[in-house]
């Protein structure tokens, strides 16, 4: 995750506070995703950004997971993501993204 | 008149691997931020030598050496199956050496930016005197060279960068300015090299279209680098620069730009020129970028992978009006990414694709081959970002599935049908479609396939000025018959006319007569 993001997040975080922010993942690769989701809850594992040493534990899912499907609008859904559902591995980048927030999220939703 | 010819193309790769140890961006930062650490003393034993280069599939049929069903049937990974007996020079155009490409960045430098240790500069001299293209006058552009003291001096007191061939420095690079950022060393060796690549691109299109430098009316540089000074940062331009090195003393230019979209947006830019008659022979080029050099690396040592992002990319196109022969570039049916179309994977891909096919009546199928984002995934895939031309084709194959011109099952296929492998390096725009309009009009022109559509796209919003992305396509067909046109009549057509429907109506006048 770039140094940006991660700073961003990181402010969203402090404003709201880590209980009320979930991190939202688009990301179209399993191993990208998973370190995105790890660096959100568990911090920077590169320790290079502002996340590193930073375990923020936050609530992080990717958009295919059935908690944020379920909660997009059908419309929306079709228009925007749909296509993209045939293209990716959904299964593998949900599952990328579980794996992390189970063992380091500290605020499910 | 909506369609023009593509009536050459080259395209070279330059292997600079001591370039990308210090000059990429990934390890330049890391040198700057970190000093010298784990990364950095692993990534020189990652990078390739020469002869791999030459050797390595993807290089080889990114220069015409290697036909893109070959390279598909290859053995993967492709750095543990080289190409035995590799050349260095493919029909397309060559991989030039690092040491040449230091000779030729001086002979493409007018400000004395680059110098050469003088010992160096004779080694290279002789070198490039062998190659086919270096004339005398461009020979004649390579300095005599300095003194080791003089370089060391240079890069101690002023700001000079050194420039390394075998690990020992055997030049620099120096600041055109004292406190212009956008004139210091790093910056003017990132727009030299790519002036370099161009002009090392059109050098090969010269041969390869049958054309002298002369004959050369505009070029369109769409490279992704700024030329400018710090009242003008991206005031340009490439184009006149590589047209004035080439010898193309008939040519103006300029310089187009839209992240890697830039291409096929330039060869738009071009083509529009050329159909509406106010260009005959238009080149659009682009030459490399240092700073993607080594990207991904960091990935790449950290897997213990060879560090493939060793060379720059450079193309050059040879845009004319429709000659009946060559493969044609239609203009009626362009893919434009408006700004109203939305950021989403499906409406980039309907506005590139769909649209205009639906415009000229054709479906998904009637297109034999796709080209979008050509990255070689060895590269990519290792770093995170997957294998980016197969994601592209997918793309396309599930959104004909959702216009119901495709079965869900038929995905593979067609992506396996229409699609073809990633053989370009990770260098922005070089990817974007355009290094596969060679091969796609070799394939044209041997009837192998009807259509293609050529895809770029670009990453707008990675200059803070947008959200939004950008993308343009076009598609590529065999010529059509050569028709006679008012224009193309000479006097004599005109002659002979005149007299066949003379002696046309005297026989009718003898025969009323009689």
């Amino acid at each position: 995750m770039d140094l940006q993001n991660q700073q961003r997040v990181k402010d969203a975080a402090e404003k709201f506070g880590a209980e009320n922010v979930v991190v939202v993942l688009g990301s179209s690769d399993a191993e990208g995703a998973e370190i995105y989701a790890e660096t959100v809850t568990n911090g920077d594992p590169t320790y290079a950004g502002p996340l590193a040493g930073a375990p923020l534990g936050l609530a992080v899912y990717h958009v295919f997971e059935p908690e944020i499907r379920q909660e997009a609008d059908e419309a929306a859904w079709e228009e925007q993501i749909s296509m993209m559902e045939m293209v990716l591995d959904t299964e593998k980048l949900g599952q990328a993204v579980k794996n992390m927030r189970e063992q380091y999220a500290k605020y499910p939703l | 008149m909506s369609n023009v010819a593509v009536k050459g193309y080259a395209y070279c790769l330059n292997h600079v691997p001591e370039l990308a140890l210090h000059y990429g961006n990934t390890p330049y930062v890391e040198r700057k931020t970190k000093g010298d650490s784990e990364f950095l003393k692993q990534l020189p034993g990652t990078l390739q030598r020469f002869d791999e280069a030459l050797a390595y599939p993807a290089n080889q049929a990114y220069i015409g050496g290697m036909d893109l069903n070959a390279l598909e049937a290859h053995p993967q990974p492709w750095y543990a199956h080289r190409v035995e007996g590799a050349s260095r020079f493919g029909k397309y155009g060559e991989i030039m050496p690092e040491d040449e490409f230091l000779g030729l960045l001086d002979m493409c430098d007018v400000f004395d930016l680059i110098w050469l240790e003088e010992s160096f500069a004779a080694r290279i001299r002789e070198k490039l005197a062998a190659h086919p293209f270096m004339t005398p006058a461009l020979l004649a552009r390579l300095e005599k060279g300095h003194s080791p003291e003089e370089i060391r001096g240079e890069a101690e007191m002023h700001h000079a960068l050194p420039l390394y061939f075998g690990e020992v420095p055997v030049g620099c690079v120096r600041q055109g300015h004292d406190v212009d950022e956008c004139l210091e060393a790093y910056v003017l060796l990132e727009n030299l090299a790519c002036k370099a690549g161009g002009v090392l691109a059109l050098l090969h299109l010269f041969k390869n279209a049958g054309i002298a430098p002369e004959d050369v009316d505009f070029v369109v540089e769409c490279s992704e680098e700024a030329a400018g000074d710090m009242n003008q940062r991206g005031g340009g331009n490439f184009a006149k620069a590589v047209a004035e090195i080439a010898g193309c003393v008939n040519a103006s230019g300029f310089d187009v730009r839209a992240f890697c979209a830039g291409p096929v947006n330039a060869m738009i830019a071009g083509a529009s020129q050329v159909a509406a008659g106010a260009r005959k022979n238009c080149v659009v080029l682009a030459g490399g970028a240092v700073p993607k050099l080594c990207m991904n690396s960091r990935d790449h040592v950290k897997k213990g992978l060879p560090s493939l992002e060793d060379c720059l990319g450079n193309f050059a196109v040879l845009l004319t009006p429709e000659d009946g022969v060559s493969p044609v570039m239609r203009l009626d049916a362009l893919g434009k990414h408006t700004v109203a179309a939305g950021a989403a994977p499906q409406a980039i891909t309907g506005a590139l694709v769909w649209d205009p096919l639906q415009k000229l009546g054709l479906g998904f199928a009637d297109v034999d081959k796709y080209a979008a984002e050509l990255q070689i995934p060895e590269i990519t895939v290792p770093a995170g970002a997957g294998n980016v031309p197969e994601a592209n084709f997918k793309m396309i194959a599930a959104l004909a599935v959702m216009k119901k011109q495709l079965e869900k099952a038929e995905m593979n296929e067609f992506v396996k049908q229409r699609g073809i492998p990633g053989f370009a390096h990770t260098q922005g725009h070089i990817p974007s479609g355009v290094p596969f309009v060679g091969h796609a009009c070799d394939w044209i022109n041997e009837g192998r396939i009807r259509r293609a559509m050529i895809i770029g796209k670009g990453s707008l919003f990675l200059a803070r000025l947008t959200n939004l992305s950008d993308g343009a396509s076009f598609l590529l067909e065999p010529p059509q018959a050569k028709k006679a046109s008012v224009d193309s009549l000479t006097k004599e057509d005109v002659k002979a006319l005149l007299l066949e429907a003379l002696s046309d109506l005297a026989v009718s006048l003898g025969k009323r007569e009689a």
